[in-house]
């Protein structure tokens, strides 16, 4: 095989570019070629959990919205189980927990339902809040961006997180928590995400 | 507790950053604040996986994925083709590799793109496969145009295809573009030139692959796309064998 000292370097990353709809999302610019297209389902319907909507916008340093913005989400199952075979169980069988979203060409506004995840594991036996990973490509946006979603009816559990705890000054991790409304059939989750400027989101190097 | 084994530290020098002002739309749309460095946990050193469950035969053959039947796409036939590593060489198997790109003309299936070059009737311009145990993978599709765009007044983008590779963990996730050997359009390009290293910028140029060549049909590109790798499992500090 090849010298153990000698590491290849990561590709470089470009921008995903305003048509990335094409290729992640190809029915949403009316190309109709997979007979399956992938991320539409986080959580299907045998997932066990309570099930939820988050919604937001990207907004730019302006303060204006996204319109050609794309997140891709990944959390683990209400048993705080990922689907992969290095977590710490089995999750339900239709439970994948990645999806993709866009935001809305006219609107931007963007939103997802599935399953609130359960709190897993940190490092050296912590516990962390339970939460979302976004990563989050556009035009103009030259490497992903990632961040996490955390609930505010959690407050214990994210007082306690160890992630949460790296954010310093603490007032930013606000940027961080989805507020819930639960008014409406069912609850839904706020999270916008602010790219750069007054309450910008907080993003990680992961 | 096991602690989850880490994924090799991202060389963002190898990357561009996000305030890049020759591409003047990352002005707006770059934090401004440091990114918060995160030691891998499970959240991290997990991430989406996919079987041929998901795609379907012939996803990967642009030339045919979109065109009528007796059809095929306009334009240069090429094959292109490579291995997903990670950076200790080992094959990334099993991976989702998702393309896009324009037709032969530098026109994209979008309504955003009101380029005066026409539409292909045969030609959508995705396609998608799984790497094989090697972590191999080959679309078949025609060579895309270069198009115009509104950053200076002239402006023009090499050549080029979207990438979008998914790895094992959602901390490999990783979107790319493709471009092709000896287009004169790469080294003025604004957002090939984001990329602050030359070699970094080189790895993103498609070799003219004779060898993959098949001969009165197509020619074929090889390009090939490196992961991060990742440490041998940590156990309480302790490195656990290999």
């Amino acid at each position: 095989m090849c010298d153990p000292q000698i590491y290849l370097h990561e590709t470089a990353s470009q921008t995903a570019g305003p048509y990335v709809h094409i290729g992640l999302v190809p029915s949403d610019t009316g190309i109709e070629i997979y007979t399956h297209e992938l991320g539409r389902d986080i959580a299907g319907p045998n997932a066990g959990g309570e099930r939820i909507r988050v919604e937001g916008r990207l907004i730019d340093g302006n303060g204006a919205a996204l319109k050609d913005g794309l997140i891709e989400v990944w959390q683990a199952n209400a048993g705080g189980i990922y689907a992969h075979p290095e977590s710490n169980g089995e999750v339900e069988e239709d439970f994948r927990g990645w999806g993709r979203v866009i935001a809305d060409f006219d609107s931007g506004e963007w939103s997802f339902e599935t399953v609130k995840p359960g709190a897993v594991p940190g490092r050296s036996g912590a516990v962390q809040a339970p939460h979302i990973s976004l990563w989050i490509v556009a035009r103009g946006i030259n490497i992903g961006l990632n961040t996490r979603l955390y609930f505010d009816d959690e407050g214990a559990a994210n007082d306690a997180d160890p992630v949460l705890g790296r954010v310093d000054p603490p007032h930013r991790r606000d940027t961080l928590i989805a507020n819930r409304d639960g008014s409406g059939r069912i609850p839904v989750y706020r999270f916008d995400i602010r790219l750069q400027g007054d309450g910008e989101t907080v993003f990680f190097d992961i | 507790m096991k602690t989850p084994a880490e994924y090799y530290m991202r060389d963002r020098q190898l990357h561009p950053p996000a305030y890049a002002p020759g591409y003047k739309t990352s002005v707006p749309r770059s934090p401004r604040q440091a990114l918060i460095s995160l030691e891998n946990t499970v959240s991290e050193i997990t991430g989406p996986r996919f079987g041929h469950s998901d795609i379907a035969l012939g996803d990967n053959d642009l030339l045919m994925n979109y065109a009528a039947t007796g059809e095929s796409a306009i334009g240069e036939r090429i094959i292109l083709h490579g291995r997903v590593l990670d950076q200790d060489a080992k094959p990334v198997s099993n991976t989702l590799v998702e393309v896009w790109q324009a037709n032969a003309g530098g026109r994209y299936r979008h309504k955003m793109d009101n380029y005066l070059a026409p539409m292909d009737p045969n030609f959508g311009g995705c396609g998608r496969t799984l790497t094989d145990d090697d972590g191999y993978y080959f679309f078949r599709t025609v060579k895309p145009g270069a198009y115009p765009w509104p950053n200076q007044v002239n402006n023009w983008r090499p050549a080029h295809v979207h990438f979008s590779v998914f790895g094992s963990a959602f901390a490999q996730r990783l979107i790319t573009q493709c471009y092709f050997e000896g287009d004169p359009l790469i080294p003025i390009c604004p957002i090939v030139q984001t990329i602050p290293d030359t070699a970094a910028i080189d790895r993103l140029v498609a070799r003219l692959d004779m060898k993959g060549t098949i001969p009165f049909d197509a020619v074929a590109y090889r390009f090939n796309i490196v992961l991060r790798g990742r440490r041998s499992t940590l156990f309480e500090n302790r490195l656990e064998g290999n």
